[in-house]
């Protein structure tokens, strides 16, 4: 798979960075699974869509960012969100839709941001966001800000989006050191790849608009901790924009009305479950044991139950108190000066 | 004017186009608001864009007034990440037609950011709209009716020259997003000679950006009209006065979303009767709404049926005759004024 458009520095990955891999997949992928039941208790309105599989590469890449650096997630990036900074009650309040939280109800679930931690609150149409990152780029760039980097999560769909292909030669031309993460998890939905995409790789699509492409396979741990770090780097360090492709298996329906059926049995036994896959392997190696594994799970289900329960009993929004104005300040529509 | 100054520009006195006070406006907000920057096609010198809107800004803000590639989409989005960390972006699109390609992330995401996460959204998109002879169905349009319909964006139209500068100015100061529609044929038609010594950055603007102005007096019928239309319903008002002695009054709406109605109750308290003219197509557009308020507010007002003229209804014709009947213009604007009189 390694092909000459790869760039292939791998810097080498700590114990540390693995042990915080492994607590952010466990806290995303226990979240995420509460998140689906409480949808299935009708708690949750409009959709859910969750992260399984690629909990991962989600976590890897967004870790390699600083609290000051744009990070425009997308749906599946529970995992990314949570090593961004985003906590489980940000979460819940903005699923359950309370008042509380950063949408105030007025927008949920995945379309969530947190402008203090830098999360950009994406909106649905795929591939949109790429350009909002560049241009939070250039707003840092001519404020003469130096070092950042922007991080924009897309599939293998959104990729080959208009949005996506004029974000990406706008990037390049501008040199911003956005880093795009293309998640390719076999299916569009229900749209398998041959009817997404007919190019070999889409890594090949980095150096046809001028990034740096890399690829890694979203099952390995190291593989992904390493290829984001050495984009990250690129990027911060004035190589301009990166791409990388990851090579993941969506783990779930699209959403949790969908159950998926359409998806290959074959697929699913190549592509083992990151987390399992990931666990197994670090037991073997004495990274973890037993007892780390046992005691995360518990700690992080105490968490989220106490999570949930503070949650619900917060406010909702109440249409009679809703500010129903979607300007921020329309008094200045009546003021001669400005 | 490529090596232009920036004293040179600051300088320009004496007749003023429509297209020199955008100019003006912009140079003076780059000056003003260090985080204010141009975004467009061909926008850099030595060219300074398609119509020359931008001519010597780029020479004068080297860093802060940059060429785009073809990517309205990308432009527009960009404009919306840079406005919610910090920045005030004026865009410029070459044709307003081409807005259609950006109007993804302008009502999906500019016109949402600030309900949807309370940050406001400050940026400018300039619009070059409106009919010029042979411009056909791709470069004449007027997209103000689709960008009107979105809760989140402001939408402006000048008429005038010092409109063009004030209005410009305050939209760039506006913290949320403006759709800033320019007229094509006023560009360089529409003139004013400056008071002696003075340049249009040293007048004082007389009205906020959301505010109607009556711009005749008149008490036989209310005409309501924007952008290129104005100088339309302005050339029909003085035929009627000359050659059938009716006073219309006539209403520059300046201001599209909001409307400033309570301007057009008032005048219709003093006529009773109202011709509504846009240059646009007159499906669900800017006169529909305001008719529709009309009825809806005013109807006690009124001693006739409202009415209006627009575009025909077809795409906009090449052919500069076909354009020229296309478009409502004044002989039309006439003969509905005289009918809504005679109702």
């Amino acid at each position: 798979m390694m092909t000459s458009h790869h760039s292939v520095d791998r810097p080498p990955v700590s114990d540390e960075q693995r042990l915080q891999l492994a607590e952010l997949m466990l806290r995303s992928r226990m979240l995420e699974q509460r998140i689906a039941a409480l949808y299935r208790q009708g708690r949750i309105a409009g959709g859910v869509y969750l992260g399984y599989g690629h909990e991962l590469s989600s976590a890897a890449c967004a870790m390699q960012l600083e609290p000051s650096d744009v990070y425009a997630p997308l749906i599946r990036d529970m995992a990314g969100r949570l090593a961004k900074g985003e906590t489980e009650l940000d979460v819940l309040r903005v699923y359950l839709g309370r008042e509380t939280g950063t949408m105030r109800g007025r927008d949920g679930n995945i379309h969530r941001g947190d402008l203090r931690l830098n999360i950009l609150p994406m909106i649905s149409h795929l591939g949109s966001m790429l350009a909002a990152v560049n241009g939070a780029l250039l707003a840092k760039k001519l404020a003469g800000e130096t070092g950042m980097v922007g991080m924009a999560c897309v599939g293998e769909g959104g990729i080959s989006t208009g949005a996506a292909s004029e974000a990406l030669n706008q990037a390049a031309i501008e040199h911003l050191p956005l880093v795009v993460i293309v998640s390719n998890n076999q299916y569009a939905y229900s749209t398998t790849n041959d009817k997404s995409f007919a190019c070999e790789d889409l890594a090949l699509r980095g150096p046809a608009f001028g990034l740096q492409s890399r690829s890694c396979n979203g099952n390995d741990a190291d593989a992904c901790l390493s290829t984001a770090q050495a984009a990250v780097a690129a990027a911060r360090t004035g190589a301009g924009p990166q791409l990388i492709v990851v090579d993941v298996l969506r783990r779930c329906g699209h959403g949790e009305h969908d159950d998926g059926a359409y998806m290959s049995q074959e697929l699913q036994e190549n592509y083992p479950d990151c987390i399992t896959a990931s666990l197994a392997a670090w037991l073997e190696s004495g990274l973890i044991d037993a007892e780390w594994e046992t005691t995360q799970r518990s700690g992080i289900e105490t968490h989220i139950q106490s999570i949930v329960e503070q949650v619900l009993a917060e406010p909702e929004p109440s249409p009679h108190t809703e500010e129903w104005t979607a300007l921020s300040n329309p008094g200045q529509l009546y003021e001669v000066n400005l | 004017m490529a090596g232009v100054t920036a004293e040179q520009l600051a300088a320009s006195v004496g007749t003023t186009t429509y297209l020199d006070a955008l100019r003006q406006a912009m140079f003076d907000a780059l000056a003003q608001w260090p985080e204010a920057f141009i975004y467009g096609q061909d926008v850099e010198d030595p060219f300074g864009g398609a119509f020359k809107a931008t001519k010597g800004l780029s020479t004068a803000y080297p860093e802060r007034v940059r060429n785009a590639p073809i990517c309205e989409d990308a432009m527009a989005g960009l404009a919306v990440g840079a406005a919610i960390y910090g920045a005030r972006p004026i865009l410029e699109f070459q044709f307003s037609d081409f807005a259609s390609i950006a109007f993804n992330q302008l009502v999906n995401h500019a016109a949402t950011t600030f309900y949807r996460t309370g940050k406001p959204c400050p940026l400018v998109v300039r619009l070059p709209m409106g009919g010029t002879a042979g411009g056909g169905p791709f470069h004449c349009q007027s997209p103000e009716a689709w960008l009107t319909y979105h809760p989140g964006l402001i939408v402006v139209a000048p008429s005038s020259v010092f409109d063009a500068y004030h209005m410009l100015k305050q939209s760039i100061a506006c913290d949320d997003p403006v759709m800033f529609c320019e007229n094509k044929l006023l560009y360089f038609h529409e003139k004013e000679v400056s008071e002696a010594g003075k340049s249009l950055n040293e007048s004082t603007p007389q009205l906020p950006l959301g505010k109607a102005a009556v711009v005749r007096e008149g008490d036989a019928c209310t005409v309501v009209a924007y952008s290129g239309m104005v100088k339309e319903v302005m050339e029909a008002a003085e035929r009627l006065s000359t050659r059938n002695g009716i006073l219309v009054e006539v209403i520059d709406l300046r201001c599209l979303k909001p409307l400033d109605m309570q301007t057009i109750y008032d005048s219709l308290a003093r006529t009773g009767r109202l011709v509504m003219v846009n240059e646009a197509w007159s499906y669900g557009g800017v006169g529909a709404q305001v008719i529709s308020q009309v009825t809806q507010h005013a109807f006690h007002l009124l001693d006739a049926p409202p009415r209006r003229v627009s575009a025909l209804e077809t795409p906009i014709p090449y052919h500069p005759e076909l354009w020229r009947s296309h478009r409502p213009h004044a002989r039309r604007i006439v003969q509905a004024i005289i009918e809504t009189v005679q109702y």
